[in-house]
């Protein structure tokens, strides 16, 4: 890499907080304490579904060193019949989540938190508190939830006129599906299952709280996103948001699971409470228990073809687990189901459904992946019959510029096509594959988001730069920013440092989410830079005393427009910074801004697999995405979304799930039950970017971090059924389940 | 409980410390000492984010008592770097974008160290399944493996 090349966009630039992230000295959440710090420890439920009757707290308030004990009635309420939005979350389910109100809804579900002056006193008060239950009726699974003599969890929520789980619905709807499938050669339906799934974070939700004698309360936690750690704090505290300033830890890992709240008001109130500093950090089993995950899902899904593969109607119908409390990302299932095609009618509906689990929270594409799973999967079956290549089949059917979606854009121009060409074309679908190997193909969309984003930057004295942004940088963006600012600016990228800024020092900024963040914070970056540009050939003009118009800024520095400007040598940033005080002052610029046009993402992925049959293990062997990522401001972190999101989707597909036991009780809640992909179940995964700029941004940027989740469902259900003939609707494909259809199979022959 | 005496060599430096027979080496590291490099994803010993070196053995510090830090010589990733000039190891992790959040990255940088200390020229095979019992959810480890391989040719040809 060149450091003398002023062409930033695309550099596999070293990020600004690399140095630290490698020797350690980066803070995540649990990294800082404070000066007579206590720590807080959370009691939870051992129940899935009771009424709290009583908590009594004497005993465990009279243990030496316990500093304050918290429960629902210090935590601020939202009645259940008024709903309270804020941003796609709703308070009442919210306050309810952190800490139960009239009920414990699953097992782990807090329902006290003590501070002491130790983890062991807090964790030992916690067992003090006398909590009398009455023990309800419970259901955790989706297929019992929706049964009309199961349990209800919340008697305020009706469906069809009647007391139900069923929390909420969704509908897309274009064209006439029933005349559509009349017209169909080839209609093939099927139904789905997938499991919940945890987003399995490395770093626990942590944070330290401090409430000062002013009544102003200062948190560092890991979170996706600190404005949102503000307003949901403020909201369940009653402290007004500018007396709370949220300092963004380093995160350890979110992907969705860190875009709501956990502790940080609780810690806040104990802060309050004790008046000292309180610090929380969840076990790897209260993460498991008690945060995200995202739902499991019933799905149906029919698809109706032309004998030539023109898909000519769909419908879809997706159930989701919403957890304990309403919310599931039925938006993303019902609504990125069906998005990569251009289909003249598509019936797509979603059903969110309330049972005795942990809430979900969102997981990279929220939903998406699920709709994806069960679509990719009829296509896969559709192009059998039918006789195309399932690449040719959905390459027929792509949507391009111009398509009306069912959920209700029109696209600009984007660069799905592109991903199956690039596919069909690529050496890995002309590897050779042997016995029990399988190549198995998917596509997926995401809608990505763009929203309120903040940046400032600033010029140094010495004439280097200071940028600020507000949404936390989870995988990279502080590095994607510095090279858009070099870029613009026209200086070497080391001389530009990014920040994170807390709620005190930079603007509202919506949460790292969406894959929003350098779609948004780009803009907000480019408007800012461009002020700066602005300012900095003005503060030249003053000093030639010549007209703004006649100064140009080009490879960092002044330059008279032409000869009629006059010939002036030119003045560099370091040159400017230097005489700002004599020509007006200090010289930086920022933007607030609700950025719009992120437009959506799209992917493809080919996956090769070997089914060891005597232990029912899937391998892969070989995974290529090909994805519109629209520009590749920095290369490496496009290619780590990308990889990182295949991984997750094999852990989906292959092992992850909850178990719960008979008394609803979940039985894996750590790593080494819960079955993440570890190294050794890896290939190599191999990214092909595809460079389609997105014609609403100044750099061309599309979200990528969340669509690269989206395929890999289907694409290795599809590459097993290639390899052993055995068509699964169900996931996890683990080994067992795997092993059984092989018995089956061979005994049907 | 009365709290145990323990004397111990950390990055190279004598250390003594006082804690209780219960409590880990991690919470030690983290909690008495302020070296928070190393991080605690499980405390069972699954995610190897609060990998050391405890002596030549490579181990999950949440396993570890900190009373077995008697007489033995420590290695956390705070000593990994010569002051500011970095591990080769770092340096490439930085270069090749082998880390996304970095929570799992001290473990893994110190699991990476230990195995070529061990295995000058490893396969991608040996790599994968040294570093299984470290954790990642960001990366998919295809930038780690990477890293750690091309590590291992460029000390090689340092040596040569």
């Amino acid at each position: 890499m060149s450091k003398t090349n002023n062409k930033w966009i695309g550099e596999r630039t070293i990020r600004p907080d690399g140095a630290d992230k490698v020797t350690g000295r980066a803070s995540f959440a649990a990294d800082t304490t404070m000066p007579g710090m206590v720590w807080g420890s959370v009691l939870r439920s051992p129940h899935p579904h009771a009424n709290i009757v009583n908590i009594d707290t004497t005993k465990a308030a009279s243990l030496p060193g316990v500093k304050a004990i918290v429960t629902s009635k210090d935590i601020v309420d939202f009645p259940l019949d008024t709903p309270a939005p804020l941003g796609i979350q709703d308070m009442r389910w919210m306050t309810r989540n952190i800490m139960a109100r009239e009920k414990v809804l699953f097992h782990g579900h807090p329902v006290a938190a003590v501070a002491a002056t130790s983890e062991e006193i807090a964790t030992e008060a916690c067992k003090l508190i006398e909590v009398t239950y009455e023990i309800l009726p419970w259901v955790i699974e989706l297929e019992e939830a929706i049964k009309p003599e199961a349990p209800i969890l919340h008697n305020t929520i009706e469906f069809e006129g009647k007391p139900s789980n069923i929390a909420g619905t969704l509908e897309h709807k274009k064209g006439d599906v029933d005349a559509g499938f009349l017209k169909a050669d080839t209609v093939i339906e099927r139904s789905f299952t997938t499991r919940p799934v945890h987003q399995g974070y490395i770093e626990p939700h942590a944070c330290l709280v401090s409430v000062a004698a002013d009544g102003k309360a200062t948190i560092w936690s890991s979170s996706q996103g600190q404005f949102m750690v503000r307003a949901m704090t403020s909201m369940l505290t009653g402290i007004q948001q500018s007396d709370i300033r949220a300092i963004p830890a380093e995160i350890g890992g979110g992907f969705g699971g860190k875009t709501i709240v956990y502790l940080e008001p609780i810690a806040t109130v104990l802060a309050q409470k004790s008046g000292h500093p309180v610090k929380m950090v969840m076990s790897r089993e209260d993460v498991m228990r008690a945060t995200g995950p995202t739902s499991g899902s019933m799905s149906k899904v029919k698809i109706g073809a032309k004998k030539d593969g023109t898909i000519i109607s769909v419908q879809g119908t997706f159930y989701l687990q919403a957890g304990c409390l309403p919310g599931s990302p039925i938006r993303g299932a019902a609504g990125c189901a069906f998005a990569p095609y251009n289909i003249p009618n598509v019936h797509s509906q979603g059903y969110d459904v309330v049972s005795n689990r942990s809430k979900v929270a969102a997981y990279r594409a929220p939903g998406a992946p699920i709709g994806a799973y069960a679509v990719e999967s009829v296509l896969d079956e559709i192009a059998e019959a039918v006789g195309i290549d399932p690449l040719e089949l959905r390459l027929k059917n792509a949507a391009r510029e111009g398509t009306k979606t069912a959920h209700g854009p029109v696209y600009p121009r984007i660069g799905f096509a592109e991903t199956l060409e690039a596919a069909i074309e690529h050496p890995h679908n002309k590897v050779t594959l042997g016995n029990f190997q399988g190549r198995g193909v998917a596509s997926g969309f995401w809608f990505n988001a763009g929203g309120e984003s903040s940046a400032q930057v600033n010029i140094t004295e010495d004439g280097n730069v200071v940028v600020t942004t507000g949404h936390p940088d989870v995988g990279g963006s502080r590095a994607s920013i510095a090279n858009i600012t070099a870029e613009l600016l026209g200086i070497d990228y080391q001389r530009v440092s990014v920040l994170i800024g807390d709620t005190a020092t930079i603007g509202y900024s919506n949460l790292t989410g969406g894959s929003r963040v350098l779609f948004a914070s780009g803009i907000a970056v480019t408007n800012s830079t461009e002020k700066v540009i602005k300012t900095l050939r003005e503060r030249a003009a003053i000093i030639w005393d010549i007209d703004p118009d006649a100064v140009i800024w080009e490879e960092g520095e002044a330059r008279p427009a032409g000869p009629n400007a006059g010939m002036f040598e030119p003045l560099k940033l370091e040159e400017l910074a230097d005489r700002a005080t004599e020509t007006g002052g200090p010289i930086g610029a920022g933007a607030q801004l609700n950025t719009t046009g992120a437009e959506g993402g799209f992917a493809t992925h080919m996956c090769d697999v070997e089914v060891d049959i005597e232990l029912g293990i899937v391998r892969i062997l070989r995974y290529t995405s090909f994805q519109d990522v629209g520009r590749a401001v920095h290369p490496s972190y496009v290619e780590g979304q990308m990889q990182g999101g295949v991984a997750q989707g094999i852990g989906w597909a292959l092992n992850e799930e909850y178990i719960y036991n008979k008394d609803g009780i979940v039985d894996n809640p750590g790593f080494l039950d819960y079955r993440m992909p570890v190294c050794s179940d890896l290939p190599m995964l191999d990214t092909v970017m595809i460079e389609v700029p997105n014609p609403k941004h100044p750099q061309g940027v599309r979200g990528v971090g969340e669509v690269p989740l989206v395929p890999p469902l289907a694409a290795i259900r599809n590459a097993i059924y290639n390899a052993l003939g055995i068509r699964f609707y169900s996931l996890p494909m683990s080994p067992p389940v795997v092993l059984e259809a092989l018995e089956i199979s061979q005994a049907a022959e | 409980m009365a709290k145990m005496h323990v004397s111990t060599n950390i990055n190279g430096e004598p250390e003594e410390f006082l804690c209780e027979p219960n409590e880990t080496m991690l919470d030690v590291l983290r909690d008495r000492l302020n070296l928070t490099g190393s991080k605690e994803g499980c405390g069972s010993g699954d995610c190897g984010a609060c990998s050391i070196m405890l002596d030549d053995t490579l181990v999950c510090s949440c396993l570890m008592l900190g009373a077995e830090a008697e007489g033995a010589n420590i290695k956390t990733i705070e000593g990994m770097a010569d002051g500011l000039t970095l591990h080769p190891l770092q340096q490439k992790f930085l270069e090749t974008a082998a880390l996304q959040c970095g929570i799992c990255t001290p473990g893994m940088l110190v699991a990476a160290k230990a195995l070529l200390d061990e295995n000058p020229e490893p396969t991608e095979t040996e790599v994968r399944f040294w570093l299984a019992g470290n954790l990642c959810r960001c990366t998919g480890y295809d930038k780690i493996v990477r890293a750690v391989l091309d590590t291992a040719e460029e000390i090689r040809g340092k040596a040569q």
